[in-house]
């Protein structure tokens, strides 16, 4: 934890013949550096080379997936992927993906929405019962699915929604997901009030002051916000598996738990070949927004 | 904002409290009074008072076997994927060239987090000729049966969970960042040895992102579910039955949901027993800066 490396630094501008200690301090550094390096580059290996050998493997045939632990293929061929895309029903792979992409957009929307609303309400203005219902929203971050689930469903089921996506989306546009607000909160508490102040003076309502002063500083929150929000939507399962039941209405997800339940024993390079497309908007959505992944977690602390 | 009503901010906030009251209040007050009744879906719920909670602490044997698969995985889980998060996070706090691409690299894994396609790969990687047992074989080790022994099975989703430290690494992260530098300079100064300085100054300083790391971690461990799905489907011999699985079986396959929300309303129990008690400790190990107890 100590840096050393900027003592050695200091040392090396010295013109005196290096000291014991020095030397020590010196030796030390590099020792530890080269520690580090080596400590987090068999770590790091060993966290991206699943991915890597998924990679390579949806390019190989399926005897030779499980003949080597190299990730390179030897004959590269994209069979996987053709085959795979196909699927087992009379839908194509690409169906399963406008489906997610059905739930994914308007729900990022009306989280997005919704969210700055509540947490322009929360962060702003005093009024009657203010503090309970932050106190509760705090709550509900804590407050695990499964004690609403069975309920929400029944109440889903009395609305006539099974087997849409309306119950997935709509309650995305109450600001349900507790953590964004929170997220929000924490973020327009940073920022200070005088923009706001100057355009209320100049005879903005609040409404306008939100959407013309507070929305473009909370830029970085909210596409956090969104890159959360589109990632655990992707990722999602269990709501799906409950919600949806018709294959032409399933999402990514449930196309490929039925792709590993129908076709099990010998097509694993269809299945990766999904598996990897199915991976592939997170991926490169996260790679394209890294930095406000980092910021999201470091401002309000994410869950996963 | 003066001069406005003061109701003005509650206009604002009427979103989150309309579906507060409908996707949250409503559900949380009728999954307990549905846990007192019998419920098909083809009938109204019946009052059974009790019987559900008797049935699952007196007869159930799938209860009680679950039960003790959720605590060993839970116990296992979030202690290892914390401590290997936390130490990572200290060797990635140094200035060393490339550190954001390792940074990366260990990140990766949790956005994809609950993913089910990376809960497919687990299942290929770890099969029997999956990619794991290749690499065990290939360096002299003999193959494990990962999957196919209940001995091994609830460990290989463990795995899993651990290798997806990133979120709780990058909290880490930031709070030894915003540690004080001067503090660390003064003890080794004094000539602290480093692991003495970790000990004594880090460590106290973080145990806020601890205690919040600790607790986000538990909740969600508690509701695995995803992955003992897709992986071994409970299996085999129910090791790996976790209670979310168990839940879903009775509600959504045998549609047992006043049965199905007792053992809900039990897991919630526990989840926010070990809250309350994390919270009750806290306040013996957890430092605030600026808090005078201290």
């Amino acid at each position: 934890m100590i840096d050393f490396s900027s003592t050695a630094a200091a040392v090396l501008k010295d013109d005196r013949p290096p000291s014991q200690l020095e030397l020590k301090l010196r030796r030390r550094a590099r020792v530890s550096a080269f520690v580090r390096y080596t400590l987090l580059s068999v770590v790091g290996l060993i966290m991206v080379y699943p991915l890597l050998w998924m990679i390579g493997a949806s390019f190989k045939t399926n005897s030779e997936i499980f003949s080597t632990p190299w990730f390179w293929p030897q004959e590269p061929t994209f069979q996987g992927y053709i085959d795979g895309w196909q699927t087992s029903t009379p839908y194509t792979f690409g169906r399963f993906f406008l489906n997610s992409m059905m739930i994914v957009i308007p729900k990022v929307i009306g989280t997005a929405i919704s969210s700055t609303l509540v947490a322009y309400g929360f962060a702003r203005f005093d009024f009657p019962g203010k503090k309970v219902v932050f106190a509760i929203l705090i709550g509900t971050l804590l407050l695990p699915d499964v004690v609403t689930r069975i309920p929400q469903y029944l109440l889903f089921r009395e609305l006539g929604w099974l087997d849409s996506y309306l119950p997935l989306v709509v309650p995305q546009w109450f600001a349900v997901e507790a953590f964004f607000v929170f997220m929000l909160v924490q973020f327009l508490r940073a920022i200070p009030r005088e923009m706001e102040e100057a355009a209320r003076v100049d005879g903005a309502n609040t409404f306008q002051t939100l959407i013309y002063v507070v929305v473009p500083l909370l830029k970085p929150a909210l596409i956090s916000v969104c890159l959360f929000q589109f990632m655990w939507t992707m990722n999602d399962f269990l709501g799906p598996l409950i919600y949806i039941s018709s294959v032409e209405n399933y999402p990514i997800s449930l196309a490929l738990r039925l792709a590993i339940d129908s076709t099990e024993a010998f097509s694993w390079n269809e299945i990766l070949s999904m598996t990897v497309l199915a991976l592939t908007p997170s991926l490169v959505v996260f790679f394209m927004a890294q930095k406000y992944f980092i910021e999201g977690i470091s401002t309000g602390g994410v869950k996963g | 904002m003066g001069g406005d009503s003061k109701y003005l901010g509650l206009w604002y906030v009427a979103p989150y409290i309309i579906g507060l009251l409908l996707f949250t209040a409503f559900p949380f007050v009728s999954s307990l009074y549905l846990s007192f009744t019998d419920y098909d879906l083809l009938s109204a719920p019946e009052w059974v008072g009790t019987d559900n909670y008797e049935r699952l602490f007196t007869r159930d044997r799938t209860f009680d076997r679950s039960l003790r698969v959720t605590m060993i995985y839970v116990f296992t889980t979030v202690p290892l994927k914390l401590a290997f998060a936390l130490f990572i996070a200290t060797v990635l706090n140094y200035r060393l060239k490339g550190i954001n691409l390792f940074r990366t690299a260990y990140y990766v894994p949790s956005i994809l987090g609950g993913s089910i396609a990376i809960a497919v790969l687990w299942r290929y990687i770890f099969a029997g000729n999956g990619l794991v047992n290749m690499i065990l074989t290939g360096l002299g080790f003999e193959a494990v049966n990962w999957f196919g022994d209940p001995q091994n099975a609830l460990f290989t989703i463990t795995l899993l969970r651990v290798w997806q430290f990133g979120s709780a690494m990058v909290i880490f992260l930031a709070a030894l960042q915003s540690v004080d530098k001067s503090l660390y300079e003064a003890a080794s100064i004094d000539g602290a040895k480093p692991r003495h300085i970790f000990r004594y100054i880090t460590l106290p300083l973080i145990t806020p992102v601890i205690f919040f790391n600790l607790i986000m971690q538990t909740v969600q461990a508690f509701q695995e579910f995803n992955g003992p799905f897709i992986i071994t489907q409970g299996g085999p011999l129910n090791s790996t039955y976790l209670l979310p699985l168990y839940i879903y079986d009775e509600a959504f396959r045998s549609f047992d949901m006043g049965y199905a929300s007792a053992i809900a309303w039990i897991l919630f129990a526990i989840i926010m027993t070990l809250t309350l008690v994390a919270f009750w400790s806290s306040k013996k190990w957890v430092y605030y800066a600026g808090d005078k107890r201290n």
